[in-house]
């Protein structure tokens, strides 16, 4: 009979390589399906991998999609180590472009790096808004901070949309319904060939990294995390550190967005985020919180965003695929978490002694 | 045409654009109820949608059609389950996941199904049917009692729904496990059967709501054919504070709501055309969900609240 | 260890004879011959590193109320467990009635006459006693409400309780909520029953009344297997006690023929002393917190704290009696800063503490400690390893936006050192420490901060006498350098023993402050009840 038990914890090590093991596993029972479809497996990962590294322009639109990933990570991590459920990345992200793009709009002569710091700035404080929201439901009424930022974002974009196809449609746009153009002053420049976004991002990363690990914030935020009323209890200024994390996440994603509309777009749209926020929310559990594997975890999952791209174009395969590897992928690990965390053990049943009187049944 | 009779249509619009959402709602309650959120509804919802498509016009039998949706859903639901069940993985992030994945696969399954239409089998069999009598009430007759029978098993379930989780025991023991899996498990149930039975039934649900819009609304494929609904009864499932028959009434409001909202493209009052944006009016729904949200929590009358348990995988041996 | 010193115990009485070798002779009750009902044979259980229990073996007869003795970690609710069906034995055997068992889950035990009141109730909350009733039923596809209250009425008879069926079980008391516990076992047709520290919830007079009921399923040819601590209660309630120690089985008495030294010499295995030490201190001439008419409303504007008043002086140990939920906890809270008082005034010295959060108070240099009841949920970080765990106070004293885990480092080390806790380093995360270890981390950070006021909340509760011992002399000898110890306690032996003065609160008062040296326990008990004095 096997029974399941808590198991003591794993080494880092070993948890790493049962992550490595999953992952593996996944790709091996991603690859029996397509030889099932008549599909040649590692043809596929080769093109994947070929399609996101192989050449300087694919290498770079890998980047651009690692970019507000691994932002959005960071984002969504601050708050959940706060065990601040903030699934709301994708409404911030939105409302951050929002108010990049008022920015964008109310200012297009001022001199780029001012309108730039402009937009940024407007990207934080409207994400920021937006996740305050949840918070003071939660805070005031104990309202679940995960469905309120679902339902938010739904809200968010759907204001993009009223913008877009409503009040700010471009007139020039010959009836398709789109907003219109940032102004070049609007659109971050590029260092090597990619927007200045990833320089942002890899300063970021480091920053939480360094916040989480050493300072007095982060002590705060775990404390909180574990238990409001131990950090009460300790003299932890509970509604500050509550409110500085959320208004950080909820900063952080609508900056995302803001470096997705003036770099990548150039403009506004519902299109923008392309689910990226629902997607950083499982690289996020993925990195386990911790910004450096953020960095590393969005990067392989914007390979496959984007190898998934290309095999549609070399391989007629539609881009879903990657979708679809990415969801097997992400099965196995979290199946895997069980391993981790959890082991069997086999429970002999005694053997029944054949001369007690009333065994027979 | 009269206003009855104009109000009657409106009606019997609104229920049609809110099947899909009953049967998903229902889906949801069913799986929340057990403990277990399930976020992955829209996934499932799409993977419903296109194997039933496909199943349609390659069987072009009705029944077989809504079937196989059921059990494409169900199987993403198994997916879920044997993770957040069986391996007590977390079940926001493989909610999502399932999402994800169903987007990826009806997509997939998308570029070959496209190009087909569905038999005329199909489409006959869930044409909208009049219950003899009842339908020829004024106003409600169109709106309630003449409509697929797609329509008609929807709300027997939802209403079967109500009354097994009210007065039968399984209905009973399901919710114990949602409120207090140790307790129930103490109390001799098998929460995990129960749990498995109840996610899958609840995946079959959706997958049926899914094919509800390929096989029944369009009817014909098309990329994105649910268009966010699956996250609509995510909102719903709370919004009808876990109630079956709330949550036929909120399925025919956002019915009407939309149907409003293709009323309101051209609206001339006094001589002013008011186009009021569908989107503004597509938020309502959510808008209204955290303000549902927000009262029964500030109620704090338990009964409404979500299943105690809701979220929490269950492991006896806990220590 | 200062301050506290044992009192030898001599070996008198009490022959602790072992009763699986000799005949028994009943004494207590009329039932003539005592046939064995349910049978142990050495049962082993493991979690992890830890040997929960090791071959154990012993047994339970009809008819009788059986008390399960041991220590915390002793293994006696593990034990329980195993025979309720929710953990499996590693190796062992069962015997109902004769016949080897197995079961695999509580469903098994159930259907073999085993119910089980836990410590933590296993009710669902929004549903009404019925329901909780009759739930895992599996006799009818409808729920029949009529079928089901006959039934419970025809138990409310033969035992002697009453409940409403349609009550809530959130809107219950605790001694409600065990009552539909035990009618819910007793429904589904238990033949044994088996109690987890039943009593530690209940007032003296729902203890009594708890009693009753057993002794009349005893009557009927029930079993009755009861975990406590309490070696008064089981000389009360008791056929037999079977005594557990460290996993093993230690020995099994006749409540007749035992004592209570006897017991707790088989349940630590050595001599113990069973008295606390008060140690002899100088009280300062000034107090150093007035409490002044104190009053705390709680969230239906109905009061909890009323018109308390109390001064609480250097160098002393004023301990508080009561029932839980007169008032101690939100008297505690009101105190350390974390509720906010209605009406009243708490003064430090001479600084007005009312109004202040803890985060105020500890600006404000006001060394006072609030050790609170919930160790892991508030006064520590049960996730963290030690070290950060004993920053928790001072993690903001360093320079600058960084913490200094390397001072954390030191400081801990020391109170791992200084309190004896056993642990494998400070990096161990504290919530995989033993409960004895867990209270020695936190009451060892607290007073390594020099706190001049120390407000202790049940220290004591599920510790081992062991531990205890260790805090009974952290305690006294904080008030020998002059502490004043706030010392809420639940069990009345200590407290008398403990304390130079002892308030006794009733119902958010304060019923009066007595003389634990002369004043009587039944007393006491009174005062406890509401009653005058």
């Amino acid at each position: 009979m096997i029974r399941i038990v808590a198991t003591t914890e794993l080494s880092r090590r070993k948890t790493t390589f049962m992550r490595i093991l999953a992952v593996t596993a996944a790709l091996a029972a991603a690859a029996v399906i397509m030889l099932c479809m008549k599909l040649n497996p590692l043809k596929i990962y080769g093109q994947i991998i070929a399609g996101s590294l192989g050449s300087a322009y694919r290498f770079r639109e890998t980047v651009n999609k690692a970019i507000p990933l691994t932002v959005l990570s960071l984002g969504i991590g601050i708050a959940f180590r706060m065990k601040f459920w903030n699934i709301g990345a994708e409404g911030q992200f939105f409302m951050g472009a929002f108010g990049a793009s008022l920015a964008a709009f109310a200012f297009p002569g001022i001199p780029r790096p001012v309108l730039l710091f402009l937009m940024i700035l407007s990207s934080f404080v409207f994400g920021a808004f937006w996740s305050l929201i949840p918070a003071g439901l939660k805070i005031k009424f104990n309202a679940s901070e995960t469905l309120v930022t679902l339902m938010l974002n739904y809200v968010a974009q759907l204001w993009i949309g009223y913008l877009q196809y409503g009040p700010w449609r471009d007139p020039a746009a010959n009836g398709f319904p789109k907003i219109a153009h940032f102004t070049q002053n609007a659109i971050l420049p590029k260092v090597f060939g990619i927007h200045i976004g990833w320089i942002f991002t890899l300063i970021l990363a480091f920053i939480f990294y360094i916040i989480f690990k050493r300072t007095k914030f982060g002590y705060e935020i775990d404390v909180l995390g574990e238990s409001e009323a131990t950090a009460h209890y300790a003299g932890i200024n509970v509604p500050n550190v509550l409110l500085v994390t959320v208004m950080l996440s909820g900063g952080l994603c609508g900056f995302a967005g803001m470096m997705q509309a003036s770099a990548i777009e150039n403009s506004l749209s519902e299109q923008l985020s392309g689910g990226l926020g629902f997607t950083a929310v499982i690289t996020t559990w993925l990195a386990q919180l911790n910004p450096l594997l953020m960095v590393l975890v969005s990067f392989l999952f914007s390979m496959l965003i984007q190898g998934g791209n290309f095999l549609q174009s070399a391989m007629q395969i539609p881009s879903s695929m990657s979708q679809i590897l990415e969801g097997i992928i992400i099965f196995f690990v979290l199946g895997s978490e069980f391993f981790i965390r959890y082991r069997f053990v086999f429970v002999k049943k005694p053997k029944r002694s054949p001369d007690l009187p009333e065994a027979a049944k | 045409m009269n206003y009855a009779i104009q109000l009657g249509l409106f009606l019997q619009t609104a229920v049609q654009m809110g099947t899909h959402i009953l049967l998903a709602t229902s889906g949801g309650i069913m799986c929340e109820k057990a403990g277990n959120t399930n976020l992955g509804i829209e996934g499932m919802m799409l993977i419903g949608a296109s194997v039933g498509y496909w199943a349609g016009y390659t069987f072009c039998d009705p029944v077989i059609a809504v079937l196989a949706a059921g059990l494409a859903g169900a199987a993403g639901a198994l997916i879920y389950a044997v993770i957040t069940v069986t391996f007590r993985g977390n079940q926001v992030v493989t909610g999502l996941v399932l999402t994800i994945f169903g987007t990826g696969i009806a997509g997939f399954l998308g570029k070959t199904i496209s190009s087909h239409f569905l038999p005329a089998t199909i489409q006959n069999a869930f044409a909208a049917r009049a219950i003899p009598v009842l339908s020829r009430i004024p106003v409600l007759g169109s709106a309630f009692f003449t409509q697929s029978v797609y329509v008609y098993i929807s709300v027997l379930i939802a209403v079967v729904l109500y009354l097994y989780l009210k007065y039968t025991r399984w209905g009973l023991n399901l919710r114990a496990v949602g409120e207090n899996p140790a307790a129930a498990d103490a109390s001799g149930i098998n929460v995990t059967l129960y749990k498995y039975v109840h996610i899958l039934l609840g995946g079959f649900l959706a997958g049926a709501g899914g094919a509800y819009l390929s096989l029944v609304f369009v009817p014909r494929w098309q990329e994105n054919i649910t268009a966010g609904a699956g996250w609509i009864a995510v909102a719903f499932v709370i919004f009808s504070t876990w109630n079956p028959l709330q949550a036929i009434a909120a399925s025919y409001a956002f019915g009407a709501l939309k149907g409003l909202a293709f009323k309101c493209q051209n609206l001339v009052i006094f001589n002013h055309k008011l186009a009021i944006s569908t989107h503004l009016l597509d938020m309502i729904p959510y808008l209204a969900t955290i303000i549902v949200l927000v009262c029964i929590t500030m109620r704090k009358k338990k009964e409404n609240q979500s299943p105690e348990a809701l979220g929490n995988p269950y492991f006896r041996e806990e220590r | 260890m200062p301050g506290l010193s044992f009192r030898s115990f001599h070996k008198t009485a009490g022959t602790g004879r072992d009763v699986r070798q000799q005949p028994f002779i009943p004494t207590q009750h009329k039932v003539p011959v005592m046939e064995t009902f349910i049978e142990l044979k050495n049962i082993s259980k493991r979690f992890g590193t830890v040997q929960a229990n090791e071959a154990v073996s012993l047994n339970i007869k009809k008819g009788e109320i059986l008390a399960l003795l041991g220590e915390n970690g002793s293994g006696k609710s593990t034990l329980v467990n195993i025979l309720a069906g929710i953990y499996s034995p590693d190796s062992g055997s069962i015997f109902i009635n004769g016949k080897e068992t197995f079961f695999t889950s509580p469903e098994d035990a159930i259907k073999n006459g085993i119910g089980m009141v836990h410590q933590h109730f296993k009710l669902v909350n929004v549903m009404s006693a019925l329901e909780n009733i009759t739930l895992g039923e599996k006799n009818s596809f409808l729920i029949n409400k009529k079928n089901i209250t006959k039934k419970i009425t025809s138990l409310e008879n033969t035992y002697g309780f009453s409940i409403d069926p349609d009550k809530k079980i959130y809107t219950m008391s605790v001694s409600e909520k065990q009552t539909v516990e035990i009618i819910k076992m007793l429904y589904h047709g238990a033949k044994l029953l088996i109690l987890d520290e039943p009593t530690a919830v209940l007032t003296p007079q729902e203890t009594n009344r708890l009693f009753d009921v057993l002794r009349r399923m005893r009557q009927q040819g029930c079993s009755v297997v009861i975990i406590t601590h309490k070696l008064n209660e089981v000389m009360d309630i008791s056929d037999r006690v079977s005594v557990l120690r460290k996993g093993k089985f230690a020995g099994t008495v006749l409540t007749s023929e035992t004592s209570a030294p006897q017991l707790a010499e088989l349940m630590v295995g050595g001599d113990v002393s069973l008295e606390v030490i008060r140690a002899q201190a100088e009280r300062s001439p000034e107090p150093l917190l007035t409490v002044s008419r104190l009053c705390v409303k709680n969230e239906n504007n109905l009061p909890v704290l009323d018109d308390v008043s109390f001064s609480l002086y250097g160098g002393e140990i004023l301990g508080v009696a009561g029932i839980v939920g007169s008032g101690q906890k939100e008297l505690c809270e009101a105190i350390a800063g974390l509720t906010r008082a209605d009406s009243g005034s708490i003064l430090f010295d001479k600084d007005e503490l009312m109004g202040m959060s803890p985060l105020n108070i500890k600006k404000k240099g006001l060394r006072m400690s609030f050790i609170p009841e919930d160790r892991l949920g508030m006064g520590l970080v049960a996730g963290m390893d030690i070290t950060d765990n004993v920053m928790l106070k001072t993690y903001d004293e360093s320079e600058g936006p960084f913490v200094d885990r390397s001072d954390g480092k030191k400081r801990a080390e020391l109170i791992v050192k200084n309190y004896d806790i056993a642990t494998p380093g400070v990096n161990h995360i504290v919530k995989k420490l033993s409960g004895g270890n867990i209270q020695k981390v936190l009451l060892g950070r607290e007073i390594e901060m020099h706190p001049r006021v120390l407000v202790t909340a049940y220290p004591f509760r599920g510790l081992d006498v062991g531990a205890s011992n260790t805090i009974y002399a952290m305690l006294n000898e904080q008030k020998c350098k002059g502490v004043a110890v706030l010392l809420i306690g639940e069990d009345l032996d200590v407290l008398r023993a403990l304390s130079d003065r002892l308030m006794v609160i009733n119902n958010g008062k304060v019923m009066g402050i007595v003389d634990p040296r002369t004043e009587s326990k039944d007393r006491i008990g009174i005062m406890m009840m509401g009653g005058n004095t």
